[in-house]
């Protein structure tokens, strides 16, 4: 048969039909990638879950031994604690920042740009090059930061070499970064139209009444989506973790990717680092559903139109 | 709505006391959020600063508490150093090759994808796009594993495949939203007049859709190229030869080499960095616009 004829025996005749093929040959970039590196890599997991494997030889089931292994690993629930901590902290000062921020610099200014840009700039810094420039900041003995202590008096920090400020150093390079979810809320603000101020103004309302009853509900969904977006991206902090501290000292920045990146590629235990991977997807995909429970059934959506 | 009270209030009456009380606490109101503005700029900026100013020093200036902010004498060849002691040359090479091939990947099977979401009714689309948006938010690091055992029995270890080849594959769940976006707010009457004229689908995509599309395919551009420009868990996972190397890695190496000589330290980095602002300053409004997009009115 020629190529004519299977055209005419496999396309659809009608008009519906073949719009769903064209549709589905648009998507099916998609479809496939899909099945190649969701579903196939998710299958593997699961077989990953169950076995013993260093990659040399060969692999051995071992059942549930992985999450037995896990409910007793103080590293394991050492690296949870810290994440949590990270995510905690760094999420809602980031937040709170990146409002606030974007509340003063959508007044009408000169020079507005100008802030725009310096607030911004930090968050769009290579990860890498933003964990060395770090490093050399909190440098005990000549560092930025110290200095910035020494300036107000203050005694220096062992900042990388103490357990207990180690993760806020951490969290201080995590919300140099804030101006991405500033951006954000940014343009947020600006698509709320001067109306809905003027209309308040005429009904007396000052600038907190105007904050709370017009600019938070109308912004309230950019907040809601950097919040998820928030929680996510922190649950993954990795090159910051691996590069400026190694996790320590004393565990003290053991993020949780950061030990699963270790079980995985140092010890080689390929099974057990499979199991950590479905409890941070699972952990992921519960706080994600808290988070649009509890504060997704308070955000205001305007009525399209 | 969100205001929920509209109690009648008594009419204004604007005396001239009154307008000068106003236009005195606008004022005084101004000149506060630019006092703030001015000092959380200063301290953001900071570290920039820093970074510039120990990239030009000589070592024996760089251990010096408190610190000098003028580099004395001031020395342009740490950077020359910096970058030749490893090749950097090469690894900017191997980061382009990457950036260009994720550019095509992502550019066309993107937009390719975004346009059936956009434009074709079927049935099934709205499962497959609740997909996409289901995808955007699982971490790369759940299948970070998986994926590299998959990659490494095909014999990607080492290659650049694993950085390139799946993005051939709808170029990643959030680039697809935002050219499906997009183009949902292009004029449906276009797509009509392409069909009158006898054009296929694929015509509508390929000659009306993508010529219109500049400004997202310009925002698209630029976060993958950040994306490759900065990526180190991938170039970290997959490239183990100094020759295969990104500038990623090639810092991060670097690093662990130089653990003291910051000056050298903070050259790299600054090289590395300036790529991404020189890139920001040309092309500000895309980065705003490419959140814009991401959805925020749709």
């Amino acid at each position: 048969m020629t190529a004519a004829h299977w055209y005419q025996r496999f396309l659809p005749r009608t008009l519906a039909g073949r719009r769903t093929l064209i549709g589905y040959i648009f998507i099916s970039p998609f479809i496939l990638g899909f099945l190649l590196w969701f579903i196939i890599p998710a299958g593997v997991a699961l077989w990953l879950t169950v076995h013993d494997w260093n990659l040399i030889s060969p692999p051995k089931y071992v059942g549930a031994k992985h999450l037995v292994t896990m409910w007793e690993d103080d590293r394991f629930w050492k690296s949870l604690s810290v994440t949590t901590t990270y995510t905690l902290v760094s999420v809602p000062v980031g937040l709170v920042l990146g409002f606030g921020l974007a509340l003063l610099l959508n007044t009408k200014v000169r020079g507005i740009s100008f802030f725009r840009t310096a607030y911004y700039l930090p968050s769009i810094v290579p990860a890498v090059a933003n964990a060395v420039l770090w490093a050399w900041i909190f440098n005990t003995e000549f560092g930025l930061a110290n200095a910035a202590l020494r300036f107000f008096g203050l005694p220096k920090i062992a900042w990388l070499q103490r357990p207990e400020w180690a993760l806020p150093a951490l969290i201080l390079v995590a919300l140099w970064g804030f101006g991405s979810g500033m951006v954000i809320y940014l343009a947020g603000l600006q698509g709320i139209p001067d109306v809905f101020y003027e209309a308040a103004e005429i009904d007396g309302a000052g600038r907190v009444a105007k904050l709370r009853h017009i600019t938070i509900p109308l912004v309230s969904p950019v907040i809601f989506f950097n919040l998820i977006i928030g929680i996510i991206a922190s649950f993954q902090v990795f090159t910051i973790a691996r590069l400026v501290t190694n996790g320590g000292p004393q565990n003290a920045t053991l993020v949780y990717v950061l030990y699963m990146y270790q079980n995985a590629f140092q010890n080689l235990k390929m099974g057990y680092a499979a199991a950590l991977a479905w409890v941070l997807f699972f952990i992921v995909v519960a706080l994600t559903l808290f988070v649009f429970k509890y504060v997704g059934s308070r955000v205001h959506y305007e009525d399209a139109q | 709505m969100a205001i929920q009270k509209q109690t009648a209030s008594p009419p204004i009456i604007v005396t001239k006391p009154r307008m000068r009380r106003v236009v005195w606490e606008r004022r005084l109101w101004t000149a506060l959020i630019i006092t703030v503005l001015t000092v959380g700029a200063v301290i953001m900026s900071l570290p920039f600063v820093w970074l510039v100013v120990s990239s030009f020093k000589p070592l024996e200036k760089i251990f010096i508490f408190p610190p000098e902010w003028i580099p004395n004498p001031f020395r342009p060849e740490n950077y020359i150093e910096a970058l030749v002691y490893k090749p950097f040359g090469l690894y900017l090479f191997n980061t382009m090759r990457i950036v260009v091939l994720n550019l095509i990947a992502v550019l066309l099977t993107s937009s390719f994808c975004g346009y059936g979401f956009a434009r074709i009714r079927f049935p099934g689309r709205d499962f497959w796009f609740a997909l996409v948006l289901a995808t955007l938010m699982i971490p790369y690091f759940v299948l970070m594993v998986p994926q590299f055992i998959m990659f490494s029995r095909l014999g990607w270890v080492d290659t650049f495949h694993p950085l390139t080849i799946p993005l051939f594959f709808g170029g990643g769940a959030f680039n697809i939203f935002l050219f499906r976006q997009f183009f949902r707010s292009l004029p449906e009457e276009l797509a009509d007049a392409g069909r009158i004229d006898g054009c296929t689908e694929f015509g509508i995509y390929w000659r009306i859709m993508m010529p219109l599309s500049k400004p997202a395919l310009a925002t698209v551009a630029i976060f993958t190229f950040l994306a490759a420009w900065n990526d180190y868990i991938g170039p970290l996972l997959y490239l183990r030869s100094d020759y295969n190397f990104t500038v990623a890695i090639g810092l991060a190496t670097f690093r662990s080499i130089m653990s003291t000589q910051w000056n050298l330290l903070m050259a790299a980095s600054t090289a590395m960095i300036l790529p991404v602002i020189i890139l920001f300053f040309f092309a500000q409004r895309y980065f705003v616009d490419g959140l814009v997009l991401s959805g925020l009115k749709g």
